[in-house]
């Protein structure tokens, strides 16, 4: 143990050894007593704990141990103070004081704990809102305070939604378990889509990185326990092809560089590498393989120049078929704007306006005025910018369109 | 308890529906379906109720609905998993809706 640890070192600490260990101690906590709201209070009781005693006694040398040990007695009090079930505290008991190293990999207890609660937060039966707060909540830890900002719903709605999940998966009989054969293939697109909702919340402007991490975790430990799964292992790749560029994506000053504008060094070769091997792996059309087909031509272009918009632009075509939404018919407005020259795109992005629901989406005027550049209507394009700029919500985003408004009045 | 309702809107899938005798034959076989019947049609209902220590009957059902139970079965499932597979085998899943909702009373 170190002692004397600055409150700072400690608080860093804390935090570290929660994302680390907070899912497992849920999981575990809930696997033995089956009460999802005793779990969540254990563990994170446990930090509250660890804030107070790491800064006199330093930080012990295994401390999701240490953390996994006090919220199994804090359960244990609680229980016993409840007198309920004498099997439950018999269950608890048994929980060796984990003084044990660190989980190994594939440790199957904790990995089969892991995609319990995934699946269990994802069941048909709760609503959607429920799956996604539930898997951000449980799975991976996020204060409620949080989900309930990145939700846009205030935090005491937020408390009563997890508190009436957590309710229904215990009245309407919800079981704390990996479903199998069809019932798992279902029940999957949910697990998917919860998956990259996560990604997305984590990789968007404003995001919390962790999550981008933490689903990029969760879609690998999927793919390992299901590798004969296509669509897992079309996430797996989509989400690493995309996450190789996230260190790339902004400049030193913090502006969002677009694609084209990236340093491509930046970009991480072994989750490319990675990714490219899972999509090999891809044998269906599905909506996650086309994305992650798209993104795949990204990646394995050596410049801006090179990349192979047609295919991009074919990819664009199947996917807006199987899947439409207005964001993909943009996206394939810009794909066939550099595949086929900026009067295609300009085409397809009327299209894509009178198809509705791009009203209000700033990006959509950023498409615009990107085409408009390209036609060589440098004045109404920077107008285009600037009119998109004023449109986004992120701060990185308008200043990078501020700054390409401002190279096009310059010239 | 497994409500079993009309629907407005069945399934136009043409293949044949499942045969309900042949539902009740097996569930009742595994002693998973308990008990169970069908109810008759809305226009026998009648609703009762209390006010103010005065009982008020009714003719009709309590709320004018164009879906309705027009059945009940009671089963016995380890899990709501259990009970979907179950209800998902029952020809109104196609004709109508199941309402799945288990006993307040039960452990856990």
């Amino acid at each position: 143990m170190r002692t004397g640890a600055t409150a700072g070192a400690v608080a860093e600490a804390v935090a570290a050894a929660g994302v680390e260990a907070y899912p497992r101690i849920v999981a575990t906590l809930i696997r033995v007593t089956g009460d999802w709201a005793l779990a969540e209070d254990c563990a994170q009781e446990s930090l509250t704990v660890a804030l107070e005693r790491w800064p006199a006694d330093g930080v012990p040398t295994n401390p999701g141990g240490w953390l996994m040990t006090v919220a199994r007695n804090r359960a244990i009090d609680v229980l016993r103070r409840a007198t309920v079930e004498r099997r439950k505290l018999h269950d608890l008991a048994l929980l060796t004081p984990q003084d044990a190293p660190p989980e190994p990999d594939v440790s199957q207890d904790v990995v089969d704990d892991r995609l319990r609660l995934i699946f269990t937060c994802c069941h048909p039966a709760l609503a959607i809102e429920a799956r996604v707060a539930l898997t951000l909540r449980t799975v991976c830890g996020v204060p409620t305070a949080d989900i309930a900002r990145l939700l846009l719903v205030s935090e005491s709605t937020m408390t009563r939604r997890l508190t009436r999940a957590r309710t229904r998966i215990a009245q309407a009989g919800i079981p704390y378990r990996v479903p199998s054969g069809p019932a798992l293939t279902e029940r999957l697109p949910g697990v998917l889509a919860v998956l990259y909702l996560l990604f997305t919340r984590g990789y968007v402007a404003d995001g919390e990185p962790a999550f981008a991490d933490e689903a990029v975790r969760l879609a690998r430990l999927l793919d390992r326990l299901m590798p004969e799964q296509s669509e897992v292992a079309a996430l797996l790749a989509l989400v690493l092809l995309q996450h190789s560029r996230r260190d790339a994506r902004r400049d030193a000053t913090g502006t969002l560089l677009t694609l084209e504008r990236q340093d491509r060094d930046r970009w991480d070769r072994a989750a490319i590498a990675e990714g490219l091997a899972a999509l090999d792996r891809v044998r269906h059309d599905g909506p996650y393989a086309w994305q992650a087909r798209i993104a795949a031509r990204h990646a394995t272009a050596a410049s801006a120049e090179d990349t192979d918009w047609p295919t991009i632009a074919r990819a664009y075509d199947a996917l807006v078929d199987i899947r439409p939404s207005p964001v993909i018919a943009l996206n394939r407005a810009v794909a066939h704007g550099y595949a086929y020259g900026p009067a295609a795109g300009l085409a397809l992005l009327d299209a894509a306006r009178a198809g509705g629901g791009l009203d209000g989406y700033p990006l959509t005027v950023a498409v615009e005025a990107d085409l408009v550049a390209r036609q060589g209507d440098r004045l109404r394009a920077a107008s285009l910018f600037r009119q998109a700029a004023a449109a986004v919500g992120s701060t990185a985003e308008r200043r990078a369109l501020l700054d390409r408004a401002d190279e096009l009045t310059r010239a | 308890m497994m409500f079993v309702c009309s629907d407005t809107e069945p399934d136009t899938d043409p293949t044949p529906l499942p045969d309900i005798d042949k539902w009740v034959a097996e569930n009742d076989s595994r002693g998973r379906r308990l008990s169970g019947n069908e109810l008759g049609p809305t226009s026998a209902a009648t609703t009762v109720r209390v006010r103010d220590g005065e009982l008020l009957v009714s003719e009709g059902p309590f709320a004018e609905t164009s879906e309705v139970i027009v059945g009940f079965d009671l089963l016995e499932c380890a899990d709501l998993d259990e009970a979907i597979e179950v209800a998902r085998t029952h020809p109104m899943a196609r004709e109508g809706r199941l309402e799945l909702r288990p006993f307040a009373d039960l452990p856990d």
